[in-house]
């Protein structure tokens, strides 16, 4: 785990011829002093090396390091090759930050300060260990390559399941259910659990993995969407008419008479919330905790066939024929933001498990990615067919189905893409497209029934079992559900950035500080203004205090001025370095310079 | 091609056998954990909720004293002895465990005004109202003795408060003067007098042992030094202070129990303002101890309840009170820092939890490790709005609901005249005085 420029110097150490301890009846010898001397030098600029390196790497514990790295010695004279923690990539524990340093408050505020130094230690300590922890997680995330001249996208399907082990060849299958097609489909949150839903009231919830049919049932009526709610025991059909609840045995739990004529649903999982968007333009959410409906709204913009939460905040973006993606939170009654995306209608959006990026395809033909923290576009691609139905996966492929193509992108935010990272066909019209949760898997709903596609890279490799954990037993996904439920979060909470109760309120402050002052009638805030203490013996002369108030005068503006004129004097040496250089320049440049004055 | 795909083993993820616990594999990865804030904020919430709905303070009453319990005395060596003594002059050793009275004896004619345990905690001291000390063993009697004083000394005026030193045998009483005496001796081996006054509380400084502090009948606290012949210096208030602790972590801090139903911290060294007032009560404030960690301190009050502060806080954290629960006397905070015991009028001594919520008895280390990250939790989001709703949410008797809404409304109306004398009058010339110095009247060295 040291680096490897560390380990160098240590060899070097290690090697180092060991000196017999000097005793004390021997007399100093000066022939061996002076011989030794080279090799002592060396370790010597060996070991100041050593220390720089630290200094650079922790500044503020250079002495306790110091100390440490002379303290590392073993009794057999030896010291410890690898000295101090061992280091941890600056990467690792960049992904555990959760905010930068606080500014310590200035040293008047003693108490404050002690907080907030030992707050940031503690984060720091948590975010490091996290970090130290990651080095240790078991799996490593699928890929694929292909060889010299070969494009991954030419790879089939079947290629991939012969290459691999038996069990992840056997998650490449397809359902030929041509009668009662194009299917809709979910995974559930772990993982484990798909739901087939075809147009035609076929409803179907299959153990995919182990193959295993849980129910299947025909509803009678036509099937808009599907989805399950929190865990695999229950799931939600929006059906011709209204929304229906079925448990995991296909028995109706619920025919929910409010939510009528829905076309798309959206389950937010740590809220405990069902969106629905509707053909009557309703976006309607339903609390199946306690099974209140907590609001809804009419968006006024027709029907609504094109949905998608954000999972990094739960906001539902909805994708209207005219060309505009907007944002709902269920605590107000208009949009929060209306983006125009395309020329044409909005076919389908896609935003990124960390909130950051949103896809979107539409009528023009065109897929574009979106920065949706500053609502900028980022990237534009052409699809010559249009994409059709956009899916995200964990690891942030995109999978964009055009006709009875499904391809997949890599890294469509970051690099321009001019080709698919890989692509199938599939039997029909693709209707829906998943990627399933922890696993390299992307399920195709079509005309002629299901695919389980194998898409190597999809998943993440690691989960969190307390969060949603694919091997669970009936008894922890039990426990798992009360706990979840005691910490469901309420629909209130909802905005747009999810850290902000964890941020301080400002506003709320200053008003409270007004009406304080209001009901005082005076700032119980305010400093005092100095009075300079009466000293004796001719001290405190007019002059004498005068020059003493000078010295606290405008102590509170003192950082800021002297702030300003640091920064002043930074622009202006670089200005001068830069003016410099450049004269040098064309100093060099130019042989007519010596006429000019 | 190369090609890899997520392949598990089951094994790894599943227990093997079902004597096993399940295993639980964890990733910290930020993005697989959204809303963390809003998570961390409900189950705050809910460790809120929780704990106002498990506090359930009141643990026991002690009864069988015959009049009001006057005084107690915490043993200084056995947490579960306690001492109390009570108006007719009776004095009861309690044996909390068993929540029993465990010796019973007539100490005195008339009141127990003060008792101490000496510090060795073989035998305590109490004064009374028949002008007597008097030094008893703490073991009981064999079968067939008389309960009789180690030691009785006959003073010359009536004594109200005692306390006895740290280390040495020596005692501080107050009556109409503060003695200090030796034990081996039956006259003070010094007097402190400032002024004609009466004494009702005395304290010797738990660190600082040579120093006492005491409340006397003209509105003034006065320091001592046992080593010199005369007060160190007292603060003169508006209002006549009951008693005062020491806080026995920073022992520069004291808190005074006032009887102007405040309390005031005081820092020994700056006496010309109180460092905090303590305002909640609405009745005279008769009795404060501070928790052995020194951060809590707890008041008894004529209003018919107890109150816990903060010591740095200005409002208290916590109120006790029973419908039979009658003036609080005096009060006692258990050297455990787990409990509480109030001795009162109506011949009860009860014991409290000092935290109400607590789960008392062994916890298993799952559970302490829950309790520890709720505790914190709600530390962490105890200003927003709707946690410190839940969280200072406090049912108190009608009477006392009404009388802190009459003194609100007095409070108010005060500070709008002043408020209104300042707006018409010339800038300057009615200053702003601050709470903490309005209850100072002068500091006399």
């Amino acid at each position: 785990m040291a680096s490897p420029s560390k380990a160098t110097v240590s060899e070097a150490h290690v090697g180092k011829k060991k000196k017999p301890p000097a005793r004390y009846w021997q007399e100093p010898r000066e022939e061996e002093k002076g011989g030794n001397k080279v090799g002592k030098d060396e370790g010597r600029t060996e070991s100041a090396l050593q220390q720089e390196q630290h200094t650079k790497l922790k500044p503020r514990k250079r002495k306790q390091e110091e100390a440490g790295s002379d303290g590392k010695k073993f009794i057999s004279g030896k010291s410890d090759p690898f000295p101090g923690p061992a280091p941890i990539p600056e990467d690792r524990v960049q992904k555990f930050k959760r905010k930068d340093k606080t500014k310590t408050p200035r040293p008047k505020h003693r108490k404050l300060r002690d907080m907030i130094v030992r707050s940031d230690e503690a984060s720091e300590m948590a975010h490091k260990q996290a970090a130290r922890l990651d080095l240790l997680l078991p799996e490593d995330a699928g890929f694929l390559e292909g060889d010299e001249d070969e494009d991954t996208c030419t790879i089939s399907q079947e290629d991939i399941a012969d290459a691999v082990d038996i069990t992840s060849g056997a998650k490449y299958f397809n359902l030929k259910l041509s009668q009662f097609g194009p299917y809709r489909l979910d995974y559930s949150k772990t993982g484990r659990h798909l739901l087939l839903g075809g147009r035609r009231g076929h409803v179907a919830c299959i153990d995919w993995q182990s193959k295993q049919l849980m129910c299947e049932i025909n509803v009678m009526e036509s099937v808009n969407d599907v989805k399950w709610l929190h865990s695999e025991t229950m799931y939600a059909v929006a059906q011709k008419k209204w929304l229906h609840i079925y448990d995991s045995n296909g028995i109706e739990l619920h025919c929910i008479r409010k939510f009528n004529d829905v076309l798309r649903m959206q389950f937010l999982p740590y809220h405990f919330l069902l969106a629905t968007a509707s053909a009557t333009s309703f976006l309607q959410y339903l609390d199946v905790s306690v099974g209140k409906e907590v609001a809804a709204i009419c968006t006024k913009t027709g029907r609504l066939d094109v949905m998608c939460q954000n999972p990094h905040n739960a906001i539902i973006h909805l994708g209207h024929p005219n060309g505009t993606v907007t944002l709902w939170s269920p605590n107000q009654k208009e949009a929060l933001v209306k983006m125009l995306c395309h020329q044409g209608g909005v076919r389908s959006v896609a935003v990124d498990k960390t909130g950051t990026y949103m896809v979107t395809s539409g009528m023009d033909k065109k897929l574009k990615v979106y920065d949706i923290r500053a609502f900028k576009p980022l990237k534009s691609y052409f699809l010559p067919a249009g994409a059709s139905c956009l899916s995200l996966s964990h690891r942030g492929l995109l999978s964009a189905a055009t006709g009875d193509i499904v391809q997949v992108y890599k890294d469509v935010w970051s690099t321009p893409v001019t080709k698919p990272y890989m692509a199938h066909r599939v039997r029909g019209t693709v209707w829906g497209l998943h990627y399933c949760p922890f696993e390299d898997v992307l399920g195709v709903g079509h005309g002629d029934g299901f695919t389980s596609m194998l898409v190597p890279g999809a998943g993440e490799p690691n989960f969190d079992a307390l969060d949603a954990n694919p091997y669970r037993s009936a008894k922890q996904r039990q426990e798992w559900e009360v706990k979840a439920l005691l910490e469901k979060i309420q629909p209130e909470l909802i905005s747009l950035n999810p850290n902000e109760l964890g941020q301080v309120d400002h506003t709320t402050f200053q008003q409270r500080h007004q009406d304080r002052v209001q009901a005082l009638g005076f700032d119980p805030l305010a400093k005092d203004r100095f009075t300079p203490k009466y000293k004796k013996k001719g001290r405190s002369s007019a002059g004498n205090i005068e020059r003493r108030k000078k010295q606290v005068a405008h102590e509170d503006q003192r950082d800021i001025i002297r702030q300003t004129v640091e920064d002043k004097m930074k622009m202006e040496k670089e200005r001068q370095e830069k003016e410099k250089k450049k004269a040098e320049l064309s100093g060099q440049k130019s042989a007519l310079d010596r006429f000019k004055k | 091609m190369k090609v890899k795909i997520l392949a598990r083993n089951p094994d790894d993820y599943v227990r093997e056998t079902k004597f096993d616990i399940q295993r639980v594999p964890r990733n910290y990865d930020p993005t697989l954990h959204p809303f963390e804030v809003s998570r961390e904020y409900t189950r705050a919430l809910n460790a809120t909720k929780l704990e106002r709905v498990f506090a359930k303070p009141f643990l026991a009453s002690l009864d069988g004293h015959r009049d009001g319990v006057n005084c107690m005395a915490k043993h200084t060596k056995s947490l579960s002895t306690l001492l109390s003594g009570s108006c007719d002059g009776e004095v009861k050793v309690w044996d909390l465990t068993k929540r029993e009275c465990v010796r019973t004896l007539q100490a005195h004619e008339g009141f127990v005004r003060g008792m101490v345990v000496r510090y060795c905690g073989t035998s305590f001291f109490t004064a009374g109202d028949d002008k007597t000390i008097k030094q008893w063993k703490m073991e009981a009697p064999g079968y067939g003795e008389e309960e009789e004083p180690l030691n009785t000394i006959l003073g010359k005026t009536v004594f109200t408060g005692l306390d006895h030193h740290q280390k040495d045998g020596v005692f501080a009483t107050c009556g109409q003067q503060v003695d200090i005496w030796d034990e081996q001796r039956s006259s003070p081996i010094r007097s402190f007098t400032w002024g004609v006054d009466s004494f009702s509380s005395v304290r010797f400084n738990p660190v600082e042992t040579e120093l006492l502090a005491s409340c006397a009948s003209d509105r003034s606290i006065v320091l001592y030094d046992m080593r010199e012949a005369a007060p160190l210096k007292k603060v003169i208030m508006t209002m006549r202070s009951n008693t005062l602790c020491w806080n026995p972590m920073e022992a520069y801090y004291f808190t005074c129990s006032n009887e102007d139903y405040n309390l005031y911290t005081y820092d020994m060294r700056i006496l010309d303002r109180p460092v905090t007032v303590h305002m909640d009560h609405v009745s005279a404030v008769l009795d404060v101890d501070y928790s052995p960690t020194g951060k809590e301190f707890v008041s008894a009050s004529f209003d018919k309840t107890i109150r816990i502060f903060p010591k740095a806080g200005g409002h208290s954290r916590e109120v006790y009170h029973t419908k039979r629960m009658q003036h609080v006397i005096c009060i006692k905070w258990s050297a455990d820092n787990k409990y509480i015991l109030s001795g009162s009028d109506e011949m009860n001594i009860r014991l409290w939890k000092a935290n109400a919520a607590e789960k008392l008895g062994v916890l298993a280390p799952r559970e302490r490790e829950a309790a520890n990250y709720s505790q914190k939790l709600k530390e962490k989001f105890q200003h927003h709005p709707q946690i410190r709703r839940i969280a200072h949410h406090r049912h108190l008797p009608k009477s006392i609901y009404h009388q802190t809404k009459e003194l609100r409304t007095m409070k108010e109306a005060r500070r709008r005249k002043e408020r209104n004398v300042r707006k018409h009058s010339k800038p300057g010339t009615v200053p702003v005085v601050s709470e903490r110095e309005k209850h100072v009247v002068t500091v006399v060295k």
